[in-house]
């Protein structure tokens, strides 16, 4: 499929993305990366940039940096380089920041993903290790600035993809796919309100077959609503730029979320120079063979192949698979009920309905979701032997939800839920539904479907929804005939 | 009888083994001797109390049976070393006052093998200078001639170590800063290969030449502080991951076909016609080849070799050392710690100020030089060009190393001059490094040894060092040769008149 053009323009997106690695402590010191302490309460006198203190890098950054080489099909380079990328500025202690620059340690690689239910990939150019900076504090210090370092010297991996996505949505889905992917394989707690998960979005417009346009970079989004606001908004501002004549200036800016407007912050005119050099205290990354295939070995199943074996062992559709696969914990839930209920579609539906919708309205994961995967196995076993209709099943789920019971049978039995089987009763029911709606009866005949349904829909109400909807349909189907 | 001060280290380890003095006795001579030479500009700081303590404590453990070499042995710190017990500055304003809350990894392997410390050295502006004329506390001066530098950047531990204030004492060498000093003033230091001493504590200059070593009165001592001093130190990803040496008794070694006579039997030793120019100092030149001649007395061959780009080693020197030192020096901000100006209208204004304030002239001149290499369109052309040289370097001083076993010449191509001498042209000091600088650039390790006196003119009777340069990790076999010339001669056994 075709990009889609917005006023007649393409949209070029690349994002660089930072997610900060789970590690216990700091990619160069020993201190402790927890989040929310008290200010500088985690900053050892490296982290500080004491005269005197050296940086020594932390493997198990290596260890999750190669792991997100491994998932994305990326080179793994033997041998990189930590640089210094030099800068005043307060609350970054030693006057640089140590930064991979020309030799990352991933480089390449891809990232698949659906958009509706097209199949998209991204390409990756690169990621590296970093350190992050400290954090400025301009509120309650009486007029002047406040340093915490507690954050000064987290690891950090920078993932940046080509400029591969061509609308706001297609980088939000990117975004989404790859938060998913740095969750699922445990480097990255993933939380974005603690900025553990932070994206600049690199945008231009340009006319279909042109070279790229001026790009303008959009710094920090850390909520994937924000970012397709902030892309939409750059878009349409680009554009509108473009239109008046105007020329785009290369710039850095930054998105406003109360006005939803993106703003520049500086221009490349006053871009810094920040004279990188290899950092001389830190000898080449070299990562021998025997390492990679360390990790290798610890790597869980990848999304994408769970979800190939999903389609070819359960016969999911495609979408379902990469659905129930867009985390490990969705994943596990949806293995553990069809596990106990032998119906991968059902499971598969009710996880992408009914369930999801109860968790996005509550904000919940699935790791906390009212109903254990055993419970909504009972469930869908029981609309399987047709005991309970989906109708009734929707209210057994409620029921369940609300945690009035975790018992499916006596849920379906205290409210009288069970299915008509008894075939006598349903064909008076039909028969008095017939002889109620002769229009109907007429217009179907007259060859109108729709009459049908309204029919359908006349049984299960004088039935209180009790009939076994296919019997219903079958039944009518013979009187009408 | 000898006095105290007279002796070295090995012999004051001996002493105090026998009971013949106590370190407390010992410590307190010294203090004394401190005390009465503060002109000489040596120590920016003396710990009497910590020293004597640390003193008695060392006297209470040998008492108790401990021993070691250098226990109860007194010694002092660059003070480009952080120390928990005393202020550290680095010769600079900007950290006037600075206290660090850890010992750095040499000071306290030092501190743990028993030897005290007696306080810190005056030295170069962070290490920047080879005349000590860089310190913000005043210079130091040469006990041979106080009118003259004593050389830098360890200027003020060559001083004290020389004026025989202490056995020995601390420094570092990023271009040269242990071996000139210990040549400008008669004294034996060692520059070991780079990665033996941890950096975890000495405050960077540039961070790919720094190496801490020890300067004393003799190889022998200089191998026994060494040994303490080194080792591998998780702290920095730059030290050599290697056991524990003991240079004591790799000097001691006696090598193939050596005899009591030829010690150096066997032993070739290059001499690049690049150290030996038409402009080398007669005096000089005259020292050492009187030295390489009592080497060869002792069984070694002279070699020639050539290391072509010895002349370049200045501008790469130049280039990279700023290079590093303009990014090391940015922590320096006035945020964190040490001076911050008293006024300034914003931000920018704060670190101006503050960093105008508190470098001297020289750290901001490499601050600037550094700067513009490592700038957008200028890397290519200087930094990176410097980093291809530096490596041909390297691969010069190996071409050489096929030839020969160690690398001897002059330490420099004069003997010291006279204080405020070249304070007016960087460009001189700079050129005066060209012996040092090339060990340096290759991470070789590099040994200044007395080798005489300087015989003409007003330069008469100031000391001449010879530089002895080894392959990688080889200072077993520096230090065995540096010791049996100074077993031969007894030009390490001078001392400046009134000391």
């Amino acid at each position: 499929m075709a990009a889609p053009l917005i006023r007649g323009y393409e949209v070029v997106i690349g994002l660089e993305t930072h997610a900060q690695l789970s590690t216990a402590s700091k990619i160069f010191s020993g201190a402790s990366t927890a989040f929310g302490a008290a200010p500088n309460t985690q900053a050892c006198a490296v982290d500080l940039a004491l005269p005197g203190t050296l940086p020594v890098l932390n493997r198990a950054a290596v260890d999750r940096a190669i792991r997100l080489g491994l998932a994305v099909g990326a080179k793994i380079a033997p041998l990189s380089i930590f640089a210094r990328k030099n800068y005043f500025y307060p609350d970054l202690p030693k006057g640089y920041q140590i930064s991979q620059y020309e030799i990352p340690v991933v480089q390449g690689g891809s990232i698949g993903f659906l958009l509706g239910d097209e199949r998209r990939t991204v390409n990756l150019t690169r990621a590296h290790l970093e350190e992050d900076a400290g954090k400025s504090l301009h509120e309650d210090y009486h007029g002047l600035t406040g340093i915490d370092l507690n954050r000064a010297g987290t690891p950090l991996l920078e993932i940046v993809t080509e400029p591969d996505m061509r609308s706001a949505a297609e980088a939000v889905e990117y975004a989404k796919a790859l938060h998913a992917l740095v969750v699922w394989l445990g480097i990255c707690d993933g939380n974005m309100q603690e900025g553990s998960f932070r994206c600049d979005a690199n945008v231009s417009v340009r006319k279909p077959g042109a070279p790229f346009g001026t790009r303008r970079e959009i710094k920090n989004l850390n909520s994937f609503r924000f970012m397709q606001q902030a892309i939409e908004f750059e878009i349409h501002w680009q554009i509108d730029q473009i239109e008046d004549g105007l020329e785009i200036q290369q710039a850095t800016v930054l998105f406003n979320p109360d006005t939803g407007e993106t703003r520049a912050m500086r221009t490349k005119e006053d871009a810094h120079d920040y004279r990188y050099f290899p950092d001389p205290d830190l000898p080449p990354l070299v990562i021998a063979p025997e390492w990679i295939e360390q990790v290798r070995a610890s790597l869980p199943e990848l999304p994408a192949a769970m979800a190939q074996r999903f389609q070819t062992a359960d016969g999911l559709p495609a979408y379902d698979a990469a659905m129930v696969t867009q985390s490990l914990a969705t994943a596990r839930y949806y293995e553990a009920a069809r596990d106990a209920c032998g119906q991968p579609k059902a499971v598969a539906n009710w996880l992408m309905g009914e369930l999801s919708k109860r968790l996005n309205a509550e904000g919940r994961s699935i790791a906390d979701s009212a109903l254990a995967p055993a419970t909504l196995a009972a469930l869908i076993r029981r609309i399987a032997d047709g005991t309970i209709s989906h109708n009734a099943a929707r209210q057994v789920f409620d029921a369940l939800w609300s945690g009035e019971s975790v018992d499916v049978d006596a849920l379906i039995e205290a409210r009288g839920l069970k299915q008509m089987n008894d075939s006598g009763a349903l064909e008076a029911i039909v028969d008095a539904v017939l002889a109620a709606n002769p229009k109907s009866v007429e217009e179907f005949r007259a060859g109108k479907d729709k009459a049908f349904n309204a029919l359908v829909g006349q049984v299960m109400k004088a039935s209180k929804g009790k009939a076994n909807p296919a019997q219903a349909n079958e039944l009518l189907r013979k009187r009408l005939g | 009888m000898t006095a105290l001060h007279d002796l070295g280290v090995a012999d004051l380890s001996r002493a105090l083994a026998a009971k013949a003095t106590s370190s407390e006795e010992l410590t307190n001579h010294l203090l004394g001797r401190i005390a009465a030479q503060q002109a000489l500009g040596a120590f920016l700081e003396v710990d009497t109390d910590g020293a004597l303590a640390a003193a008695r404590a060392a006297d209470a453990r040998r008492a108790a049976g401990g021993s070691s070499p250098l226990l109860g042995v007194p010694i002092a710190h660059k003070d480009i070393f952080v120390t928990r017990d005393l202020p550290t500055t680095a010769g600079s304003k900007i950290l006037a006052g600075y206290r660090s809350p850890f010992d750095a990894t040499v000071v306290a392997r030092l501190g743990a093998s028993g030897a005290i410390s007696l306080g810190k050295l005056n030295c170069d502006e962070f290490a920047m200078g080879s005349a000590n004329e860089n310190s913000a506390f005043g210079p130091a001066h040469n006990p041979w001639d106080r009118s003259r530098v004593p050389g830098g950047s360890s200027g003020g531990s060559a001083a004290a170590v020389a004026a025989r204030l202490l056995p020995a004492a601390t420094g570092t060498d990023t271009g040269g800063s242990i071996r000139q000093p210990a040549s400008f003033t008669g004294i034996t230091g060692i520059k070991p290969t780079y990665g033996v001493c941890s950096r975890y504590g000495m405050i960077a200059f540039a961070s790919s030449l720094d190496q801490a070593g020890p300067l004393a009165r003799s190889a022998e001592d200089c191998a026994l502080l060494l040994s303490a001093m080194s080792g591998f130190d998780a702290r920095d990803a730059t030290s050599a991951q290697r056991p524990p040496q003991d240079f004591h008794a790799q000097m001691l070694q006696a090598r193939e076909g050596a005899s009591a006579a030829k010690p150096l039997q066997g032993l070739r030793i290059g001499l690049p016609k690049e150290f030996f120019p038409a402009g080398l100092a007669a005096d000089v030149g005259a020292a050492v080849r009187n030295a390489l001649a009592e080497l060869e007395t002792l069984g070694a061959t002279l070699v020639d070799v050539s290391l072509p780009r010895t002349e370049l080693s200045i501008p790469v020197y130049y280039i990279i050392a700023p290079a590093e030192a303009s990014s090391n020096l940015s922590r320096f901000d006035g945020v964190k710690f040490g001076h911050r100006a008293a006024k300034y209208t914003d931000l920018l204004d704060m670190y101006k100020k503050t960093r105008a304030e508190g470098f001297g002239a020289e750290v901001k001149r490499r601050i600037m030089i550094g700067t513009y290499v490592l700038s957008h369109g200028y890397y290519d052309a200087y930094y990176l060009q410097a980093q291809k040289l530096r490596r041909m370097i390297a691969d010069d001083f190996q071409a050489c190393f096929r030839q020969c076993d160690l690398i001897a010449g002059p330490v420099a191509p004069s003997v010291a001059w006279k204080l405020g001498e070249q304070g007016k042209d960087p460009i001189q000091a700079y050129l005066a490094d060209i012996f040092t600088l090339p060990a340096s650039l290759a991470g070789l390790p590099g040994m200044s040894v007395p080798a005489g006196f300087g015989g003409s003119g007003e330069s008469a009777g100031m000391p001449v060092g010879l530089q002895l340069i080894g392959n990688y990790f080889d200072e077993g076999r520096l230090l065995h040769a540096a010791h049996a010339l100074q077993q031969a001669t007894d030009w390490h056994r001078r001392a400046p008149e009134g000391c």
